[in-house]
């Protein structure tokens, strides 16, 4: 038994340096919480191990002892024992005792966690107080649209950082799951209704995480269910509401500027605006945003929410975008470009910025 | 006590359904069977609530347009008395007269097709004049789905009923059989207690509102 | 007919074993068919591992390792686990109640068959244009939107198999009701009966409600009906709840058994009776219990609002205190026990702490507003296969190992067998334990790839390491098997010295009347209070009498075949002419056969007590 031995510490040991190896990445893992909901979720996650922790080692050492002292050495019957009432008495209640103290404050953060009362809340002019965001799903894609600023964005959610951002989720074709691992746990986006829900970005998670969040879809969607990812930009709150004005500002496309992307913009025009809008205005209806608006998307870090955003990766998605995230709902939907057409799409699309 | 033995009044037990250990695992298991059963029902029922008066536009007719409470309620009577009728025949099956049996059980099964006639026809009418259909919405679906599955278990006990008249015409009660009327007959009156729950829960609830 | 020992020809025993109504052949059937598809789901796990050995791999597509998971998981579950546990029910729970067969072994047969037939259509799909890709769960707006005939195999499959299932249920509640031997009362009856008859209680009241769940989506797929479509007023989350239902007891229908198994070897490998066998009895029930109160905590993040959370919350954290009871119950079995570590101990002994991180996983996950955080993720990965691995798949091959020799009367080699254990144990850990902190670390559940950068890569890599030390172990399993099979080396009743049951009082493998004379049954453990009174075996409660025996049958084969004829026309009623005669077909074929199972008078056969006295000298020699 002491090969067991050696392993249950080698498995000890590989414990140990996994949890000083990292609480993986600053911008993704749910063990460096950014924010209000995330840390009290983390909360309650260090209580349950610690107390679960406190059974396994109780469990171990009556393990370990019995596997050592009981071991068969002679012939012998041992003595048949029924039981024991004060013995299993003990392990009825100590057990019990220790799940109340898991489950007080988890009833308390599952009703604090589902608070949305502010949601609707409106001060004396009649104004909304909180900020709040629709998210739609989408194969594969995420929408998020401000309804009280009347603007529409895409695949980036932008937010402002150490306030309550109040969502409404729901998805426009099969069931997704809307998930920030560094700032809260999910919440599904259903086909039948619409979920809320809130979270809070913290500065400085946000600072750590370099002021981008990775968000994923967490419910199998489809093939590309993997590559279903967005991003958080987290703002400080005076350039949140600058970002608000400049998007608000915006009522033409923004225009090309070189010979190429004016090329570009008018084979976009001729074969992408049917479903990709260029302004954030949210005057169109939702089943008619079939595809991400694309006003900001220079500005944006990644294209399809998984390709670092420079004009080689822009020329790839626009290429094949099948290879890049299989069963998407862009391929073949546009005609066969030229090399020449997609690169002055790509420079087209990189010049959409609204933040020079 | 073999099963295959030749009966007479005077060697006739008690209780012959539960007699042979065959008889004894048939009656547990089948009372079992309709607890897995009730469980089937119970889901149809949630969903049937869940998806009540549940369509896609308001040209759709709702409950309360659509069931007529004569109708039901005959049903409801037709196959209440049928399941009275089947007590009478275990009665006699008990007291080993198989000629009663065999006439109640039929007198059982011509109740039981007047419930399907009539079944039948509010399908139908539901059908034409409301165009009320199985895929036309969720609450069609839900609708037929429950009302369905029960037509289907009438169907099907009745086919049971029927072939075990047949079958044991010309033999006669022994223990080997005796079991079998007896599940017959308790699966008719789950038929009926289930169908109880839908007067009550989808036309009576459904009139309401 | 009762000399068992003679040869008979390869057709004539492919003949017996399709036709056979003993329990202990369907036993011996349901795990040549649930090892095989053990074998194509670990396969299939062995693709998802290398997949996802390094990012961006390309190894499957996209669509492709939708269509492995989904199968793996459904597989697993209702190919490979169900039916392993059901081949240890029907092999050793009618020997430990002194029973000479089931209530219904015509039933019996009809179980596995349609189980048989329906794991055969379902894996069919990979030959037919592709397998189920909406996970096993099988989520309703996803698979309405599933294209091809994926979904239907599924829905189809598992409905002929569930049907089986059902009826394997009933049957174990019957036999251990109605057919327990004189003095086997129900506090006497071995732990590993309890957990068959709890776990067959929950098929009962849990499998309707998959039954319910797969006629809607069926209908919905194939013949129009609106009940997930939410333009027409449908709701997929009747689907979710009707599928949890039956989803969690589910997990309790496999791990019970698992509990029984391990029970049944910790005492008699520690030669000390089982600690505490009143609270582990009550805690088996009470566990079967909750275990229909918690279906919701798989739906914490679908939105049902805090006050429905926090009640399943608090509900499934209880689950935890019997679960617990067992574990100390276990652990006090083998205090101040003698304690001999055979194979089949080996695996009981890395239960126990296997389990456990299972089990306090579980409790993590319970906590509702955390669980926002795990579900879905790597985290709840690790947690079920921590339990269903640790738990499930230990007892399996514990069981194996224990219970060859009283299935096939030859002892499977111990030392291959403790090779076996050691890599299963360390590819196990290897494999599920990095799982919880890559779901924690951000890592979705069922992505069929990850990007490099977010910090997955090493943990992926050391999982699928693991995975390998889990495949050798199973190939090494079967070379055991296969040498095990050819040597052959005949053992007697109680091969491994020690047995409490009245299993190990007759030989190994039994004859087909299991027990010449019912024994007498004097309490908890019966043979070993005989042995401690120095006698050899049970004093038989009855004198030497007849013996009825039911005839063999093929019907319950036709009524399954019937069905999965009937299957394939449901499935391609839209796409072709002969779908709706195929179906008509199907069903004539299972409804036939069924009408001429209730005509004709089948009464069995009786041993004469004469041919029994012949047997006598062998029985013993074995």
């Amino acid at each position: 038994m002491k090969k067991l031995a050696k392993w249950r510490l080698f498995l000890l040991l590989t414990l140990m340096a996994l949890i000083l190896s990292g609480c993986g990445k600053p911008y993704l893992s749910t063990l460096q919480p950014a924010g209000e909901v995330a840390k009290s979720q983390f909360d309650l996650m260090v209580l349950s191990t610690v107390i679960m922790v406190g059974v396994l080692i109780i469990v171990t050492i009556i393990f370990l002892i019995v596997l050592f002292r009981f071991k068969r050495k002679d012939d012998s019957i041992p003595k048949q024992v029924e039981g024991s009432h004060k013995l299993e008495i003990i392990w009825t209640v100590i057990p019990i005792l220790l799940l109340l103290v898991l489950a007080v404050p988890t009833v308390l953060e599952t009703f604090k966690l589902a608070d949305v009362s502010a949601m609707d809340k409106k001060d004396e002019e009649g104004n909304p107080e909180a900020l709040v965001i629709n998210v739609r799903a989408n194969l594969y894609w995420w929408e998020f649209e401000y309804p009280n600023e009347k603007i529409v964005t895409s695949q980036e959610l932008v937010v402002p950082t150490d306030q309550k951002v109040y969502f409404n989720l729901k998805s426009s074709d099969v069931k997704h799951s809307f998930w920030i691992p560094a700032v809260g746990g999910k919440m599904d986006t259903n086909t039948d209704n619409i979920n809320k829900f809130w979270l809070e970005f913290d500065s400085k998670g946000a600072e750590a995480a370099g002021e981008l969040f990775y968000g994923k879809c967490a419910e199998l969607c489809g093939p590309s269910h993997a590559l279903m990812d967005f991003k958080v930009r987290a703002l400080p709150s005076d350039d949140f509401d600058q970002w608000v004005a400049t998007m608000q500002g915006i009522e033409e496309p923004v225009q090309a500027d070189t010979a190429k992307a004016q090329e570009g913009q008018e084979i976009f025009n001729n074969s992408c605006i049917g479903c990709h809008a260029v302004t954030p205005a949210n005057t169109t209806p939702e089943a008619a945003r079939q595809a991400p608006n694309l006003t900001n998307f220079g500005d944006r870090a990644y294209v399809a929410g998984i390709l670092e955003n420079n004009e080689d990766n822009i020329k790839k998605w626009l290429t094949d975008p099948e290879t890049v995230k299989p069963a998407n709902k862009m391929t073949d939907t546009y005609g066969d470009l030229t090399p020449e057409q997609i690169d002055a799409l790509a420079a087209y699309l990189s010049g959409l910025k609204v933040q020079k | 006590m073999h099963a295959e033995e030749k009966m007479t009044l005077e060697k006739w037990p008690a209780a012959p359904e539960k007699q042979t250990l065959e008889g004894k695992n048939k009656f547990l298991g089948f009372w079992l069977f309709l607890g897995g059963e009730t469980v089937l029902f119970a889901s149809l029922f949630a969903t049937y609530l869940a998806l009540k008066d549940k369509v896609p536009s308001q040209e759709h007719a709702l409950a309360e347009d659509l069931f007529e409470i004569p109708l039901a309620f005959l049903m409801t009577m037709l196959l209440l008395t049928s399941s009275l009728t089947s007590v009478y025949a275990m009665y006699h099956m008990k007291n080993f007269e198989f000629k009663k049996m065999q006439l109640w059980l039929g007198i059982t099964v011509l109740l039981g097709l007047g419930f399907l006639g009539c079944e039948i026809y509010e399908f139908n009418h539901y059908v034409h004049e409301y165009h009320h259909t199985f895929t036309s919405s969720a609450f069609g679906s839900a609708f037929y789905t429950l009302v369905g599955f029960h037509g289907g278990h009438v169907v099907f006990g009745l086919s049971w009923i029927i072939i075990l008249m047949a079958r044991n015409a010309k033999r006669g009660l022994s223990l080997y059989n005796a079991p079998k009327f007896y599940l017959a007959s308790l699966y008719w009156h789950f038929i009926d207690v289930v169908w109880v729950f839908i007067f009550s829960v989808v036309y009576l609830m459904g009139m309401v509102g | 007919m009762s000399t068992n020992a003679q040869k008979k020809g390869f057709g004539a025993t492919v003949w017996d074993y399709l036709t056979t109504v003993d329990h202990k052949k369907i036993a011996i059937l349901y795990m040549i068919a649930g090892g095989f598809f053990f074998l194509v789901g670990g396969l299939e796990a062995m693709f998802i591992r290398i997949q996802l050995a390094v990012p961006n791999n390309d190894f499957v597509s996209a669509g492709l390792y939708n269509e492995i998971l989904t199968m793996h998981g459904t597989t697993m579950i209702f190919l490979a686990a169900m039916p392993l546990l059901f081949g240890f029910m029907n092999a050793v729970m009618p020997l430990q109640i002194g029973a000479r067969d089931v209530a219904f072994p015509f039933v019996n047969a009809l179980g596995f068959w349609l189980f048989f037939f329906g794991g055969i259509f379902l894996n069919l799909s990979w030959f037919l244009g592709g397998a189920p890709d909406a996970g096993w769960t099988s989520y309703a707006s996803l698979s309405l939107a599933s294209e091809g005939h994926g979904i239907d195999f599924y829905l189809l499959g598992l409905q002929i198999s569930g049907a089986g299932t059902l009826m394997g249920g009933i049957n174990f509640l019957v036999t251990i009701i109605n057919m327990r031997a004189p003095g086997m009362t129900y506090m006497r009856m071995p732990l590993f009966t309890w957990t068959t008859f709890v776990a067959s209680a929950l098929i009962l009241f849990a499998f309707p409600a998959l039954t319910v769940g797969i006629f809607l989506l069926m209908f919905d797929r194939l013949f129009g009906s609106n009940f997930f479509v939410t333009a027409a007023g449908g709701n997929t989350v009747i689907w979710e709840h009707l599928f949890w239902i039956f989803g969690h007891p589910e997990v309790y229908i496999l791990i019970l058994p698992a509990f029984g198994i391990f029970s049944e070897i910790i005492p008699v490998f520690s030669r000390k009776r089982l600690f505490g066998y009143s609270s582990m009895v009550f805690a088996t029930v009470l566990i079967g219990f909750l275990g229909f109160m918690v279906w919701a905590h798989h739906m914490f993040t679908v939105g049902l609002g805090p006050i429905a959370n926090a009640i399943f919350a608090v509900a499934t954290m209880a689950i935890a205190v019997p679960t617990g009871i067992k574990i100390f119950n276990w652990l006090f079995t083998m205090w101040g026990g003698s304690i001999k570590f055979t194979t089949p101990m080996h695996y009981a002994v890395a239960f126990i702490p296997s389990f456990l991180l299972g089990g306090v996983t579980g409790v993590m996950l319970a906590t509702a507003a955390a669980d926002y955080q795990y579900h879905d993720t790597y985290f709840v990965v690790a947690h079920f296969h921590y339990v269903i691995v640790g738990g499930v798949v230990f007892a399996v091959l514990a069981g194996t190992q224990f219970y060859w020799p009283k299935m096939f009367g030859t002892m499977l080699n111990e030392v291959l067998g403790k090779i076996t254990f050691w890599l299963f144990f360390i590819g196990f850990h290897l494999t599920f334990f990095i799982q919880h902190f890559l779901g924690l670390w951000g890592m979705p559940r069922r992505v069929f790839t990850f990007l490099e950068g977010q910090g997955f890569e090493t943990a992926n890599l050391v999982s699928t390491i693991g995975a390998f030390f889990m495949a050798a172990s199973v190939i090494i399993l079967l070379i055991n098997v296969i040498i095990t099979s050819v040597k052959n080396e005949k053992v007697g009743n109680d091969p491994w010295g020690d047995g409490r049951t009245l299993e190990w009082s007759i030989p190994s493998p039994p004859p087909f009347y299991n027990f010449k004379q019912l024994p007498l049954v004097r309490g908890l453990d019966p043979l070993w209070i005989e042995k401690m009174e120095g006698k050899k075996g049970m004093t038989p409660a009855e004198p030497l009498g007849d013996i009825h025996m039911p005839n063999n049958s093929f019907i319950p084969f036709v009524i399954s075949f019937g069905l999965f004829v009937a299957a394939f026309g449901a499935m391609y009623r839209l796409d072709y002419a002969w779908g709706l005669p195929v179906l008509i077909l199907g069903m004539a074929i299972t409804f036939g056969s069924m009408f001429f199972r209730s005509v004709k008078d089948d009464h069995g056969f009786h041993i004469h007590k004469e041919e029994l006295t012949d047997d006598n000298d062998k029985g013993v020699k074995a």
